[in-house]
């Protein structure tokens, strides 16, 4: 009690007799506790809607228990079996009592899907043989086979042993353009089946050069909207936000009309010559055309940070430089163009990160070389419902975003960038 | 006070018509030229005879979105009308409801629905209502000679032009071999073997630069309209819209085509189940099905709704029986679509068709 008295004696108190380090960290616990109170809402929409989907989704990349959960007498057995032996009659015991169970409870067609995905034909194999597994006898290895001649294959088996791993690399393997095979290594698939890494490779070039694009096209215009007078400004401003404002889908169609074999540019090049009516050019439905388009959508998202940081910056000092002596190109390169670089910083990021998940643009203009990562993404969603593959790829697509975030974090440094 | 009592009743309301609407279905078809002959043939009828509703939606094709719903727990698809290949994989995977086919109405000179639907026509989850042709279409005013043949829309030299092409392997590789020279019936034997699937690659190769990639089945007559292509790949009751309906001059060729069924089936757990059914029984009986026939020359699966095929709707000098996919003169070398061959093979092949196309 004493010593406490002693203790307050030598504090700061408020008139309430609390000490005032207390009494102020108090006050902004109940502030601090008010900010996050607001924010909750927020926090709470973005875990449950945003980053709890997209980790669950992710998983499905390198799990996958389908496997696993419906063939529950075999599954054990598979994974004691060394991959390379001669399949045992408890083995295809195992799986005749599997195949009668998951045609009963029609299981059947999960099973065969995720079969066929990592040997083709599997598919009638497992449903065919699951129609007539009730009616056979032992031993199960000669009638099984007797069914389908492709039981006895060890092919078959190595295949079924991969599938049963719930946790494997086979779809980051596929993702990648490899297999993973039952011995646990990983191989190249052979040429003719390589897609994903020479997409992943355009999809980063794709988007690099609609920054450059951007930037070069761009950069003059964000100097325009600063330097000119406010009434010509405005109503430049008005024409880079109108397109901004505008469905994406109707921009990227408008594209198509203007580019398309018989659209707006092709007519003009015959009527100047450029083109004959036979011979015209191929800008669309190709890399070409993603480019251009893609170049126009994201356009704007690289202009309004540049300009909103060249508002700032004060016209005497261009001014200064130049009363100096400096030439008009000295005194752009070397005092105004540093003091830019935040915003092209901003816009460079804001319009590749943008570019390298853009899809339905490359759906609608890239034909057969101009599509994109994304697509393919799309593709295993929509078409061959190859969800873990879909996530496999999405998971490698984060990464390899994440990883140039780190590179120009590094080289660049991300607090020196701005958005005005 | 005022504004409270509106609210009330504009709540009540919203309320009463959701419970009226109870029995609204939506049906889930491939849009354009096709939805409009179902809408006029099935959708109409049927409304009028039950008083219920339906909503008619456009899809491309696929099991993702019924996969979805049904592994969401939120099916809001009642009726959906789909491939061959797509109906027997979903039922395989559960995500449909079977359909009793005993509980279809009989012909009416009493034959039982079993026996009147042609071979295929009645799966375990599914109902037929069609039979449709992905052939190949040309613009007659580019060329003085028509083609005749698969392996003309192949032959760039002689029939110059851009082609168009659908963006998958399922069809696109059958008619790459006939055009190459193989008969209807030893396609699916060769392309079953790596070297067939080479030889079909290489017979794209030929005119991998001169194709447009179309997806969605109204853009083949488009890109004929628009002149971005002179021969494309279509689906036959497309072309037949704008030949009939739009006057457009166009020509089409049987030769090689590859034949396929639509059907309807109904995901798993649609909440007006017995209004879909319904939907379903009324659809595919004999009157309905040859009524269909009129708006647009895909086939009935019935035998005893072929008798019944009237003219266009628009233009009575058209007999539509001599349009159908399945007459004599189309099926001298026609190609049925081998659903196990492709729900075997299906992923394999268009794996190796998208890294072809990217290469």
């Amino acid at each position: 009690m004493l010593a406490s008295q002693n203790n307050n004696n030598q504090k700061v108190l408020t008139t309430d007799g609390i000490p005032l380090k207390k009494k102020l960290s108090k006050a902004l616990f109940r502030s601090r506790l008010r900010a996050f109170g607001l924010v909750t809402p927020l926090l709470l929409l973005i875990s449950i809607g945003f980053v709890f989907p997209i980790i669950v989704f992710l998983t499905r990349g390198v799990y996958n228990d389908t496997f696993e959960k419906y063939m529950v007498n075999l599954t054990p057995i598979l994974s004691e079996w060394d991959g390379k032996s001669e399949p045992t009659e408890d083995m295809y015991e195992a799986l005749v009592l599997d195949l009668v169970w998951l045609k009963e409870t029609k299981n059947i067609g999960k099973v065969a899907s995720r079969m066929n995905r990592e040997l083709s034909g599997s598919r009638s194999l497992f449903t065919s043989s699951a129609r007539k597994a009730k009616k056979l006898e032992a031993p199960f290895k000669e009638s099984l086979t007797k069914v389908k001649k492709k039981w006895a294959k060890l092919e078959t088996w190595r295949a079924m042993k991969v599938t049963s791993q719930s946790l494997s690399p086979v779809f980051l393997a596929s993702a990648l353009d490899m297999k993973y095979t039952a011995d646990g290594t990983i191989v190249q698939k052979s040429p003719e089946r390589r897609i994903h890494v020479k997409l992943f490779i355009r999809t980063l070039e794709i988007s690099l050069v609609v920054v450059i694009a951007g930037l070069i096209l761009g950069y003059p215009v964000a100097f325009l909207l600063a330097n000119l007078p406010i009434r010509i400004s405005n109503l430049l401003l008005i024409l880079v936000l109108l397109p901004f404002w505008t469905s994406l889908l109707v921009r990227t169609t408008a594209w198509i009309a203007m580019l398309q074999g018989q659209g707006v540019l092709n007519d003009l090049f015959v009527v100047f010559g450029i083109a004959t009516d036979q011979d015209r050019f191929t800008l669309i439905y190709n890399k070409a055309g993603t480019l251009i388009s893609m170049t126009h959508i994201l356009l704007p998202f690289m202009i309004l940070p540049i300009y909103s940081v060249m508002k700032t910056i004060p016209p005497s000092y261009v001014r200064a430089a130049k009363s100096m002596g400096a030439t008009n190109w000295t005194a752009f390169w070397r005092i105004y163009f540093p003091q830019t670089i935040p915003g092209i910083g901003a816009g460079a990021i804001l319009v590749f990160i943008l570019a390298i998940s853009f899809y339905i643009t490359p759906a609608l203009v890239g034909g057969q070389d101009g599509t994109m990562i994304s697509n393919f993404i799309d593709y295993h969603m929509r078409k061959s419902l190859n969800w873990s593959l879909a996530a496999a790829m999405g998971g490698v697509l984060l990464v390899i975003i994440l990883f140039l975030y780190w590179v120009y974090d590094r080289v660049v440094g991300i607090d020196n960038m701005k958005l005005g | 006070m005022k504004f409270f009592k509106l609210l009330f009743a504009s709540a009540s309301t919203l309320l009463f018509a959701s419970v009226v609407n109870a029995d609204s279905i939506t049906v889930v078809s491939w849009g354009g030229a096709y939805t409009k002959s179902q809408v006029e043939a099935y959708h109409k009828p049927w409304q009028n005879k039950t008083g219920n509703q339906v909503v008619s939606e456009d899809y491309s094709g696929g099991l993702a979105e019924v996969k979805a719903q049904v592994e969401s727990g939120n099916v809001t698809w009642d009726v959906v009308d789909v491939e061959l290949s797509d109906a027997l994989q979903g039922c395989d995977e559960g995500i449909l409801e079977t359909i009793d086919p005993s509980t279809l109405p009989a012909a009416p000179d009493g034959t039982p629905a079993a026996k009147d639907f042609m071979d295929g026509a009645l799966q375990e989850c599914a109902v037929g209502n069609i039979v449709w042709s992905t052939i190949y279409a040309y613009d007659k005013t580019k060329f003085s000679t028509p083609p005749t043949t698969m392996a003309d829309f192949f032959n760039v030299e002689k029939f110059p032009g851009k082609r168009g092409m659908r963006k998958l392997g399922k069809a696109m590789l059958e008619m790459a071999l006939m055009g190459d020279g193989v008969p209807a019936e030893e396609v699916y034997d060769l392309l079953g073997t790596e070297a067939g699937v080479q030889r079909a690659f290489a017979k794209l190769d030929t005119i991998k630069d001169h194709v447009v990639w179309w997806e969605a089945g109204a853009q083949p007559p488009q890109l004929l309209a628009d002149g971005e292509v002179t021969m494309t790949i279509v689906w036959n009751g497309r072309i037949f819209n704008a030949i009939a309906a739009e006057g457009q001059p166009f020509g089409l060729v049987w030769d090689g085509q590859v034949y396929d069924l639509d059907l309807f089936v109904i995901p798993k757990g649609s909440k007006n189940k017995e209004a879909a059914l319904d939907f379903i029984r009324f659809s595919t009986d004999t009157q309905r099905l040859a009524d269909q026939a009129s708006w647009i020359n895909y086939g009935p699966v019935r035998a005893s709704s072929i008798p019944l095929i009237g003219s266009y709707h628009s233009d009575p000098s058209i007999k539509m029986i001599d349009h159908m996919p399945t007459t004599e003169a189309a099926l001298k070398n026609a190609l049925q679509n081998d659903f196990e061959f492709w729900a075997d093979n299906g992923e394999e092949l268009n794996e190796r068709f998208n890294a072809w196309l990217a290469n």
